[in-house]
Parts: structure tokens; sequence; C-alpha cells
């Protein structure tokens, strides 16, 4: 505990902080974009497989077997395959690049099987009185079936999101300066573990935490009955 | 002059046939009364007049147009002729009253939303919905949201009318309310395919009766022909028991 105490000062001081901090930004910003960019594309493989919006039979099978496929593979084995693929096509990209490309390939087949599944939670009736009244299928979408879904898209999806968070720090693996890496690389420089450990921990609460806000959030902005009178 | 002729029409879910060779022509301003035992076809008939069933073989020429159901010049065409007023309603959960009838001619049809809104206005206080603009489906009795849909598919302008179960849904009380909204239309002069089994209303408002069972036409005649003198057996058996009804 003594050596704990005394340890205090030298781990907070500046140059640890700017080195932690750096680590924060990495974990959030990957997280940050690769669940915007891939809840986006998740979104358009939901949408390009589903019947009463697109009639291509092409579209919808890619969009299915990439869901499928990328939904049941680890982030580790991904995170591989990401790494390897661009190594192959030549591409000099940093660490962080492979790391958000995965984290966003990963939410984009999550998205993809959970944005389904809530437009079909929207009954089918609905889609056929848009359709009688020459409402076209991305109309009916954003006008009609998609204010019904977000109460059944949210809330997975964000659990999800908290889930990838966590998941980001397996990109240390690879050597992104994320939190975890910063931790190990305290450890090593002599802080104990219990310290570093437990910087790092209040920080993934603090992002994960935000994120569940949001959430709370969304989910009221988004709920289709929010302008009903009481 | 000929509104809608209906030419050996077909239709299947599947690999189950469901509408079989059915022929009707309807005139304009004529009200045609299709009724039948559940499970007959009668909803697939109107589901398939607005494109939202693809028929397997057959014609239907809507004002001297043959629709081609493949080609999307023609099914918007024919929706804008045709409008459906759905078993279930199928009225917009996310929407109120009000917004549910100005939808279509705004966002479909482009049309300003000032006016659009007074002329929803008006036909929800046609239907005696006056006070319920800004209630949500949900917070609607059945005849109510039927109403509700009656005036979505009346705002749409459309020169054939299909009604679906247009009192099977409905307490006693509010059979009437909703007939009501139906006589004043027929004084109109709209087309109307009307599924209904209210005996009096037909008699009543029907130019004409058409009875299905299994996915054809069994019989079609005047109310008082269909009711009081059917010719086939089934007809009568199908009159007799809801009479007993
Ligand atoms: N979506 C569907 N898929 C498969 N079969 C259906 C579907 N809708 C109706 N059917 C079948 O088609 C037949 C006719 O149904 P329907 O047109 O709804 O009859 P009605 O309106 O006269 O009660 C019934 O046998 C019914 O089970
Ligand atoms: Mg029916």
């Amino acid at each position: 505990m003594d050596r704990l105490l005394e340890e205090i000062p030298r781990f907070f001081n500046y140059y640890n902080m700017i080195f932690i901090g750096q680590a924060f930004f990495y974990t959030t910003a990957m997280s940050f974009i690769g669940c915007t960019v891939g809840f986006a594309a998740g979104f358009g493989l939901a949408v390009m497989r589903h019947e009463r919006i697109f009639r291509s039979l092409v579209l919808r099978l890619l969009a299915i077997t990439y869901t499928e496929i990328f939904r049941r593979i680890p982030f580790l084995v991904k995170l591989m395959v990401v790494f390897f693929a661009f190594q192959l096509s030549g591409l000099e990209v940093s660490m962080f690049t492979v790391a958000v490309t995965t984290v966003a390939l990963s939410a984009a087949a999550f998205a993809s099987e959970n944005v389904r599944a809530g437009l079909e939670s929207v009954h089918d009736n609905q889609w056929d009185a848009a359709e009688a009244m020459n409402m076209g299928g991305l109309t009916a979408l954003r006008r009609v079936v998609l204010p019904q879904s977000w109460p059944v898209i949210i809330p997975p999806s964000m659990t999800y999101s908290v889930g990838l968070v966590k998941s980001t720090s397996i990109a240390s693996q690879i050597g992104v300066l994320e939190l975890t890496y910063a931790a190990k690389v305290m450890t090593n420089k002599g802080f104990s573990a219990f310290l570093c450990y437990g910087t790092i921990l209040v920080l993934y609460f603090v992002l994960c935490f935000s994120l569940n806000r949001f959430a709370a959030w969304l989910e009221t902005r988004l709920d289709p009955t929010r302008h009903r009178p009481a | 002059m000929t509104q809608l002729v209906i030419d050996r029409l077909s239709a299947a879910y599947g690999a189950t046939p469901v509408l079989q060779d059915v022929d009707l022509t309807v005139e304009r301003g004529e009200i045609v009364s299709v009724i039948g035992p559940s499970g007959s076809g009668k909803s697939t008939l109107l589901r398939v007049l607005v494109g939202l069933l693809l028929p397997v073989a057959g014609t239907v020429t809507v004002a001297g147009h043959k629709v081609d159901y493949r080609s999307r010049r023609d099914l918007r065409a024919v929706r804008d002729r045709i409008a459906i007023v759905f078993q279930q309603y199928n009225l917009f959960q996310n929407m109120t009253a009000l917004r549910n009838v100005t939808i279509a001619p705004t966002v479909v049809k482009r049309r300003a939303p000032a006016e659009v809104t007074a002329e929803a206005e008006t036909l929800l206080a046609k239907v005696g919905l006056a006070d319920k603009t800004k209630s949500y489906p949900d917070q609607l009795s059945g005849g109510q949201q039927q109403r509700v849909a009656i005036a979505r598919a009346l705002a749409l302008k459309p020169e054939v009318l299909l009604l679906d179960e247009v009192t099977s849904a409905l307490d006693p009380e509010l059979v009437g309310e909703v007939l009501d909204t139906i006589r004043l239309l027929a004084r109109e002069g709209m087309t109307m395919l009307i599924v209904s089994h209210e005996m009096g209303f037909v008699r009543e408002v029907a130019d004409r009766v058409l009875f299905m069972a299994d996915g054809r036409v069994v019989e079609v005649g005047r109310p008082k022909q269909i009711f009081d003198e059917p010719q086939a057996a089934r007809t009568r058996d199908f009159v007799s028991r809801i009479l007993r009804h």
C-alpha cells in the first residue's frame, strides 16, 4: 500500500498522462469510427437484403453471405485476417487502420443482422399499405418502417458497441497504442499492475458509461411515441 | 363507361391456387359487393387488383388500359386510380390519423402540405373523426381506425375504391358510422368493390353482388337475385347461413 501511494505522483506525471491520454484517444477513436462506419455499412446490408426494398437476388446473397460469415468469426481472427489482407494488398497502413477496419467489419456484420431483425419486427401490412399508395421502398423504409424499428434496433446495438469497445483491447496484440497496450507499457516501466490496470479500468468505464447514456438518449429521441400527449 | 374489367384472372400463393378464372366487369359509379366464405379469395382478389400479388393468368383492364403488373409504370398508374382499405386497416402505427391521411399526397404526389392538410381535415370530418386527427392508431377503436383508413384512401382521389370487410371487425354500433360514410360515397358516384357480409347494407347499397367460393366466381347478380333467388346450390347454402346468423 505504501509503495502504491509512493508510486502515484510518479505515475500521474505529465508524460505518462499524455501517453495514457493518447491511448484513451485511440481506443475512443477506434471504437467510434469503427462503429459509425460499421453500423452505416451494416444498415446498408440490411436494406440490400430486404425483399420489400430491393428485388435483386445477387445483392441479397452477397449481403447474407457477408453477414453470416463475419458474424461468426472471433475478433482476434478477424484482426489477423485484416492485417494479412492489407499486407498482401501491398497497402502500407498503420496498425490503427487495421484495427479500425476490423471494428468496422465486425460492427457491419452485427448491425446487418440486428437491423434486419428490427425491420422484420414491423408487420408486413405496413409495407403493403405503403406500396399500395405508390410509396417507393426506400420512402416506406424511412417514413413508415424505420421509425417503428428503432426500439428493436437500438438496445442490442448499444450492448454490442460496448462489447466492441472492450474488444478493441485485443488490438494491443498487433501493437496499437490503445488503453490495454498503454497499461502493459506502464507495467513494464515498473509501475504496479494494480495502478496501471486500475487506471485504464476507470477509463474503459467512462467510455462505456457514456455510450450507455448516449443509447438512453437515442432511445427517447427515436421513440415513435415521443410526441404523444401523456 | 366501363371502369374495370377482370378477365379470367388467376392468382396463387406459391403453389396453392387462390383465384381461378375470375371474371367481373364494373361500370363507372357502380357498386359491387363481394361475398363468400372465409378463405374464398376475396382479399386476394383486391390485393391482385392493386398489384400486391402478381396474377398468374388473366387480365385486368382499368379505364380502358390493360394493366401489366410487371411494369413499374403500369403499377404506378393503377395505384393512382385504385385505392384500397385493407381488412386490418394497415394504418401507419407511427403516425397520427391526420398524418396517415396526408403522407401519400405530400410525399408521393408532392402536393402542397397546407392544401393537403386542409383536405385531410375535411375528409376526417366527413367520416366523423374531426376530433381524432391527433390520435395514433392504437388510441383509436377498430371502427375509428377503419374510417381513418377510408379517409386515407379517399385522399388519393381514386376512381375506384376497394373496401375489404368493412363491417365484420366492428361492434354493431360502429357498423352504422362506417356504413354512413360508404353511403355518402355511393351518392357521390364513386366506383366501389366492397367485401361485406352485412346483408341489409349490401342490399341497400350494392348494384350487384358477386358470390365467390374456393377462388371462383359462383354467381353474380342483383342483390335481390342473389339473396332471394340464388341459382347455385353453394350460393343458397351460404345465403341461408348468413341470414340465420
Ligand atoms: N399471405 C398468404 N400466404 C399464403 N396463403 C395465403 C395468404 N393469404 C391468404 N392465403 C390463403 O389464400 C386463400 C384466400 O385467402 P383470402 O383471400 O384472404 O380469403 P378471404 O378474404 O375470402 O377470407 C385462403 O386459403 C388463405 O389461407
Ligand atoms: Mg379477407
